[in-house]
């Protein structure tokens, strides 16, 4: 199957934030908004942007950035959210497989084999991930945006069976549902090759129109994103690494540290084998006499 | 709004001034993308870099409370360069179209010749005596032929014609002034005008987006005739991508004032009776307007017929010709009195109003001086009130600093479901009434609106039968027959009006008559809600506003005549015969919205959308053919408008409280407004900061839906107050910090928000600093703070008595 894909259009966001809520909402993210006396658990802190930071139960949040040149002011709007790498330096690290590509190309993961070690969150390069530790079961779990692709959530993947049985029908519209609540429609999901084009486009018509800084982000980075960005400055400007890597730490842990375990883990195998044939070989000896 | 939203996408330029679709009118947003994605440009006007700026392709901030002065400065730059650029305009459209060629009474003199007041006026300047704020109108008219017809010089070259008034008028508003005014750079002021002027090309569309930051003044209805003015000039009315658009901030607001719910207009925007008109024809000579023109339409000729059909609506069988159709029934105003809401808080007050039914508003949060509107519900005897949610109005005796025990207010919650609880009709800002359903069942007890208003009639009509009381036959002979519980269909089929005798339904307002032979219950949705047989493939069939067929319309600009049904007629772009030239053809051929065909019919007809007053154009049959703009007496659109309280065209006067005299003449504020607490008026010593109000995105009104969301109240948890940088700094307050908000009113406490998107004006060689503050706030619900209504004044505009919630004086401080 080919790979699909979100194309956000910064030029188009109004930061509206209707991704935001409807991402907690389908998600099931809304029960865990903690909550304080009366209020919920976030202040004002002097900023539209608000929670302050992607969390378990914040897989997508917008940021707002106020920038100031030539007197002239401007505020920049951005969606912070898995930007599903082909070269996913959270699956590279992850120990067990817990965390994947799925065959439509976005990375996923498997809540019930996560041990919450957070090896993923140090090695993302977008710092996506997040996981905490429960004070009281000291079980720890992994969260972000699974492009709605979650066992039970599945919008995409979902067969009309399933959303005939779920008293949420969307209207049978396979996207993700902050796609779907997009009221300027800076948000489009599709087959990635189309939305690549789609996005070029854009670039081409921004810059005709005088804004020469104009690009797509994510065509190529990280061997490709899943989540394409049309932007109308530098990545840098609206806070996105401009050259995302994946940490050489990650590289080697999955290319030589990972492969290299298994080779002295075999080779442990291989050497208590040896030492079994050998010690038994022994005994029959001792046997003999 | 004269055009509807999705035909935003066709315009050349948009400009969102006093509103702020990115924020308070997301959906809508996508029209604007699209009519940027054709090359459209967008201007955002604003006294702070909102949402909407941040995708404009201009922005000009300018002070809270001087839109007549910044679109009078607009004015005068599309008057100068029609002169020294008349190819870049319209003038047939001008000429034919408006009243720019009609001669006024020479004895009328425009403000600039008197010091900033119109010929009339009963008082001084700054007159403080409210007897004498008011106008007489005798030189607001009309130079008259023999014949009662308006003289007219088509040239525009007499000096008592209104183009020439108009230059008189607006020749002070130099872009100079108006930065000294406004606070607007020269630069960014020339270039506001330069692109919008830009639409005024003969083919070309500019469309004004507004929507409370234009209404909420002193000067509130000036703005939008200011506004009407500019896009006369410009040939922007009536035209695919043209038009004045309100943009309605809640779902049926616009349903809302289409039946009467203000104090000044009945059902169908027909005039509130008083208590003058002791008789249907006393009333219908007061307000039936007149004309001696032959090629005006004079559309509203027509009251007689409406008013009619609305008194058979109303009282059925009990109205007939011997008793005048029931008009003494009707409750009317006391002459000279206002009915207001500032007005109806006023009389809580005094202990005049006793009892209060808030149906489905939070006047203790929404209200302007909202600590003065709950003081005024704990004098009332009862009050009742109707919502979703718990809210401060309901819970005012629950108020910061409210003892309770001394609260003998009697309170009635009446629980009230949702939108998707209840079948009925929603009219957007388009003027689409769109049919919907039931989708869930309300929690627990709570019913929807027409079924409590159903209850509550059926037992007034039973008490009033059995014990009489003060003009009882209004309540005793009111025809209401809905059923117990009530069909809404049936009230949706009362208005759209029926046949009397035979009971069927009336096809459009055009079939209703004056002699009692035909009932509608509002005139402007009449054809809403038709026979079965006449529209069988709508889903509710006969219920035109149930339909949902999107076949695009004949010439594909994005009309879709089949969805839904907008007032009036199905016409979706009002005043649309001035979109086509003398000979019926249109001035945009990529965006026609209708065009004359003389092969239709015998003698030919229009394609396109539903024609404003089908007649000939006027070139083809000048007989025939009727003035464009049928809703005036004189059927052409006014630059010169008699009916406003406060003149006939738009003069800057400075908000209620302001910082700075006023630059353009010696009269400070509106000449007419009513003062209703002078002992509240903020001076700019102790209060030198513009105050303005504003909602955002994430909360909705008083807040009492989206207060109770814990997706919202997370992402907006607080009430904030945002101001610049360089005030922040002057005042040691750092971002996120707790303070202080006080005006003459009360005070809040709010959190600051420090931006770059907020700066002080520069104005006159002076720097005067505005801070924004939310309103969403109250004491209940799962997010509480301060409203920023505490700050507001009771003061209202002099023509709608509108609050100025938009502009008043506060000070700040770091809260310690």
């Amino acid at each position: 199957m080919a790979d699909k894909a979100i194309l956000y259009d910064a030029t188009r966001c109004t930061a509206c934030r209707g991704c935001q809520a409807a991402c907690k909402q389908w998600n099931g993210n809304d029960e865990v908004i903690p909550t304080v006396a009366n209020s919920v658990g976030t202040i004002n802190r002097g900023s539209y942007e608000n929670p302050p930071d992607l969390s378990p139960q914040t897989w997508l949040k917008m940021r707002f950035t106020e920038v100031e040149s030539d007197g002239k002011v401007g505020w920049l709007f951005t969606r912070q959210a898995c930007m599903h790498c082909t070269d996913a330096a959270c699956v590279r690290v992850c120990p067990n497989g817990t965390l994947y590509h799925n065959a439509l190309g976005f990375v996923a993961y498997n809540k019930d084999t996560c041990t919450g070690c957070g090896y993923c969150v140090d090695a993302c390069p977008f710092s996506v991930p997040r996981s905490t530790r429960n004070i009281l079961t000291g079980v720890a779990k992994m969260d972000k945006c699974t492009a709605c692709t979650t066992q039970g959530l599945n919008r995409i993947e979902a067969t009309d069976a399933e959303i005939d049985a779920t008293s949420l029908s969307w209207a049978g519209e396979r996207v993700p549902a902050c796609v779907k609540t997009c009221p300027p429609k800076a948000l489009m999901y599709g087959e990635r090759a189309d939305l690549v084009a789609v996005g070029k486009q854009r670039v081409q018509a921004l810059q005709a129109k005088g804004k020469a800084q104009a690009n797509l982000y994510g065509e190529t980075e990280l061997g490709g994103l899943h989540v394409i960005y049309v932007l109308d400055d530098s990545p840098a400007v609206y806070g996105l690494p401009v050259s995302p890597q994946v940490p050489p730490a990650a590289i080697a842990w999955k290319d030589v540290i990972q492969p290299l375990g298994w080779f002295v883990g075999g080779l442990t195998i291989l050497g208590l084998g040896m030492n079994w044939l050998v010690a038994r070989a022994n005994a029959k000896k001792e046997a003999v006499k | 709004m004269t055009n509807h939203w999705g035909d935003i996408a066709n315009s050349d330029v948009v400009m969102a001034l006093g509103g702020n679709p990115a924020e308070n009118h997301p959906a809508a947003f996508n029209f604007i993308t699209q009519a940027k994605d054709r090359g459209a440009k967008l201007i955002s006007v604003d006294p702070r870099f909102t949402r909407t700026s941040a995708k404009a392709d201009l922005y000009a901030p300018i002070r809270s409370g001087t839109d007549v002065a910044f679109v009078g400065g607009m004015i005068k730059y599309v008057l100068d360069d029609i002169e020294a650029n008349p190819a870049n305009y319209n003038l047939i459209y001008i000429t034919e179209y408006t009243n720019a060629a009609y001669l006024v009474n020479p004895g009328f003199k425009v403000a600039a010749e008197l010091e900033g007041l119109f010929s009339g006026y009963a008082g001084a300047l700054n007159e403080t005596d409210g007897a004498k704020k008011k106008y007489d109108k005798a030189t607001w008219a009309y130079q008259l032929d023999d014949k009662g017809v308006p003289k007219k010089d088509k040239t525009l070259k007499d000096p008592n014609c209104v183009f020439q008034v108009l230059k008189k008028q607006y020749a002070r508003y130099t872009p100079e002034k108006i930065t000294a005014i406004c606070g607007t750079p020269v630069a960014a002021f020339l270039e506001v005008c330069q692109t919008f002027a830009s639409t005024g090309r003969t083919g070309k569309a500019g469309v004004i987006l507004y929507a409370m930051g234009t209404t909420q003044h002193t000067n509130g209805s000036e703005n939008i005739r200011a506004y009407s003015i500019l896009q006369l000039l410009l040939g922007n009315m009536g035209v695919s991508g043209g038009g004045i658009d309100a943009m309605r901030g809640e779902s049926n607001v616009q349903g809302s004032t289409d039946f009467g719910l203000l104090f000044d207009s009945i059902p169908g925007y027909l005039g509130m009776f008083t208590d003058a008109d002791v008789s249907r024809q006393k009333y219908l000579d007061r307000v039936t307007p007149k004309n001696s023109d032959p090629t005006s339409a004079n559309w509203l000729s027509n009251y007689p017929k409406y008013i009619t059909s609305l008194l058979k609506a109303w009282y059925g069988d009990a109205a007939n010709k011997d008793n005048d159709f029931g008009f003494h029934n009707l409750p009317k105003l006391e002459t000279g009195k206002n009915y207001s809401w500032i007005s109806l808080f006023e009389a809580m007050q005094t202990g005049n109003i006793k009892g209060l039914l808030a149906w489905g508003q939070n006047p203790a949060v929404g209200g302007p001086n909202s600590n003065g509107e709950r003081q005024a519900l704990a004098k009332l005897d009862w009050l009742v009130a109707s919502d979703l949610w718990m809210t401060e109005t309901m819970e005012f005796w629950k108020a910061p600093g409210v003892d309770s025990s001394k609260v003998n207010t009697e309170v009635f919650v009446l629980p009230a479901r949702g939108s998707f609880e209840k079948e009925g009709s929603v009219t957007n800002s388009s003027r689409w009434m769109q049919w919907r359903y039931k989708a869930a069942d309300g929690p627990g007890e709570a019913e929807d609106d027409l079924w409590m208003i159903n209850k509550l009639m059926l037992k007034l009509k039973e008490l009033y039968a059995s014990e009489g009381g003060p003009n009882a036959g209004a309540i005793v002979n009111m025809n209401w027959n809905y059923g117990d519980p009530p069909d809404v269909r049936q009230v949706a089929k009362e208005i759209n009006g029926y046949d009397t005798t035979t009971g069927k339904q009336i096809d459009g307002f055009a079939n209703l008559k004056d002699d009692g032979t035909t009932a509608c219950g509002e005139w402007v949705y009449c054809g809403s809600y038709v026979e079965p047989d006449k529209e069988p493939d709508a889903p509710v069939p006969g219920n035109r506003a149930s339909r949902r067929d999107l076949t695009p319309d004949q010439f594909n600009i994005g009309l879709y005549p089949k969805w839904a049904w907008s007032w009036p007629v199905n016409r979706r772009i009002i005043y649309n015969r001035a979109a086509v030239d003398l000979n019926g053809e249109p001035w945009d051929k990529e965006h026609p919205v209708i065009k004359w065909n003389p092969t239709k019919g015998e003698t030919g007809g229009w394609d396109g959308d539903i024609v404003d007053g089908n007649y000939p154009p006027l070139a083809i049959d000048p007989v025939k053919s009727r003035y464009p703009f049928i809703m005036t007496a004189e059927g052409v659109a006014r630059l010169f408008a008699q009916g406003m309280a406060d003149g006939p065209m738009p003069e800057f006067y400075e908000p209620w409280e302001s910082p700075v005299p006023n630059q353009m003449s010696g009269q400070q504020s509106n000449p007419i407004c009513k003062v209703w607490r002078p002992a509240e008026h903020g001076e700019a010593d102790k209060f030198p900061i513009v105050g303005t109000t504003y909602r955002v995105c994430e909360h909705w009104q008083a807040g009492q839906m989206t207060r109770n969301m814990p997706w919202l109240v997370e992402m907006q948890p607080e009430p904030f107050v945002e101001m610049s940088e360089e005030l922040a700094q002057e005042k040691g307050i750092d971002n996120g910090d707790s303070v202080i908000v006080a005006s003459a009113r009360g005070q809040v406490t709010m959190k600051a928000v420090v931006t770059k998107r907020f700066k002080p004006f520069k104005m006159n060689g002076r720097t005067v600093h505005e801070v924004g503050v939310l309103w969403h706030w109250g004491y209940t619900g799962l997010s509480t703070g301060d409203s920023g209504n505490i700050l507001t004044p009771h003061i209202g505009d002099a023509n709608t008595m509108i609050p100025e919630y938009k502009a008043f004086l506060v000070n700040i401080s770091k809260k310690v």
